[in-house]
């Protein structure tokens, strides 16, 4: 037993015989794994209280010794009988952003399938991080301004435009992203008068889209009948075969 | 040289001068055919046997020879002359002395089927330029037609 404070006594006297007995020092089994002294008692005994008040109120915390790390040629000492399970390993889940199929490379002449722009011919610039490939028409050409396009609504076709004067490193998704609308509370005036607000294109956007009409133009008209043929739309006729079609 | 005359008697000679039947072209060893099914389709190849009514034993320098079914084949007027069975070496002999297959891709057939196979190669951008091609041409057409009408 520690060392006792004189103010302090050691346990609560519940009776003389308590007290001076030796068995009260000793915490004797019941059962196997069941003492006489509970959880209260046995801190006591074992002066725990004592412990904590000479490290002001705290146990006293000792750095971890630093584990040597086991001789290669020792064997363990001990194998577990049955098989410990272990928690399964988390992937860590990356998305990727979507395949680009190998007939799309940047230049590659696109058939819009669906939207607005369907059966239009447009130019692939290049692929975004969430995976829409950007495209423009040209604009000047066949109205198709900078655009998003997933690639599951196009076909590549194997006509290629030459990109080296073009510079579309500054597009990305946020690029397109639309601008946070101001929410207002659409008075009855308001809504029979019809909505008078237009969505006007910012100078920069038109300033983009030219500049990238002014590198492409030139390029396309080098190459005879691509112009005509980025202006006008594909479509389905009579008598062809699409799965036979070569685009 | 008389005798040189008797001693290959051409066989193709007692089809066409006695024959009575409409057939012309005859399946014989030499008989250049085209592929018409399968996985040869639109090969030219020539017959070196017959195997039974059905299947005749063909050839050609790019395949391996092989039995085929009479139907599978669309025979053509071009003969080869060759042996039963020539080996790989002389039936390419053969034909090149012939030149069997230039005479064939200079046929009406062997344009046609040349037609198809660059129809079927254009791509997209092609087959708008023939386009605008055909609409020029019919435009200048119509034009002259309109002309001598008057």
């Amino acid at each position: 037993p520690p060392a006792l404070s004189s103010s302090r006594p050691l346990f609560k006297v519940l009776s003389l015989q308590a007290c001076t007995s030796a068995a009260t020092m000793v915490n004797t089994p019941l059962s196997q794994g069941i003492g006489k002294q509970g959880r209260a008692k046995s801190y006591h005994r074992r002066g725990l209280w004592a412990i904590k008040a000479k490290n002001g109120g705290k146990f006293p915390v000792h750095a971890k010794k630093a584990v040597a790390a086991p001789a290669a040629d020792k064997t363990a000492k001990f194998y577990p009988a049955d098989d410990q399970k272990k928690p399964l390993a988390k992937h860590s889940i990356t998305t990727k952003s979507a395949k680009l199929r190998a007939s799309i490379t940047p230049g590659t002449v696109l058939i819009l399938l669906a939207g607005r722009f369907r059966g239009k011919r447009v130019v692939f610039l290049k692929q975004l991080e969430s995976g829409l490939l950007l495209v423009t028409g040209p604009f000047k050409i066949n109205g198709v301004p900078l655009r998003r396009v997933n690639q599951v609504y196009a076909i590549a076709t194997s006509t290629k435009v030459d990109l080296s004067k073009a510079d579309v490193t500054k597009f990305s998704d946020e690029y397109f992203k639309k601008p946070a609308a101001a929410k207002f509370v659409k008075g009855e005036k308001q809504f029979f008068d019809g909505s008078e607000e237009k969505k006007e294109l910012s100078a920069d956007k038109i300033a983009d889209q030219k500049a990238i009409d002014a590198a492409l133009i030139p390029v396309i008209a080098k190459v005879p009948e691509l112009k005509s043929y980025l202006a006008s739309r594909f479509s389905l006729k009579s008598g062809v075969k699409v799965h036979d079609l070569k685009f | 040289f008389f005798f040189g005359l008797l001693s290959k008697p051409n066989r193709r000679r007692i089809h066409t001068t006695n024959s009575k039947m409409p057939f012309k072209r005859y399946i014989e060893i030499g008989r250049v055919c085209v592929c018409n099914y399968g996985s040869d389709y639109g090969k030219l190849v020539v017959i070196v046997d017959v195997i039974d009514q059905q299947r005749v034993l063909v050839d050609a320098p790019d395949m391996v020879r092989a039995s085929y079914s009479v139907k599978r084949l669309a025979l053509t007027d071009l003969v080869v002359e060759i042996q039963r069975i020539p080996k790989k070496t002389a039936l390419v002999k053969a034909l090149e002395a012939s030149g069997t297959i230039a005479k064939f891709s200079s046929s009406s057939w062997g344009q046609k089927i040349a037609i198809q196979k660059a129809r079927k190669s254009l791509t997209d951008f092609d087959r708008f330029k023939v386009m605008v091609a055909r609409v020029k041409k019919s435009a200048i057409m119509k034009r002259e037609v309109a002309k001598a009408r008057k």
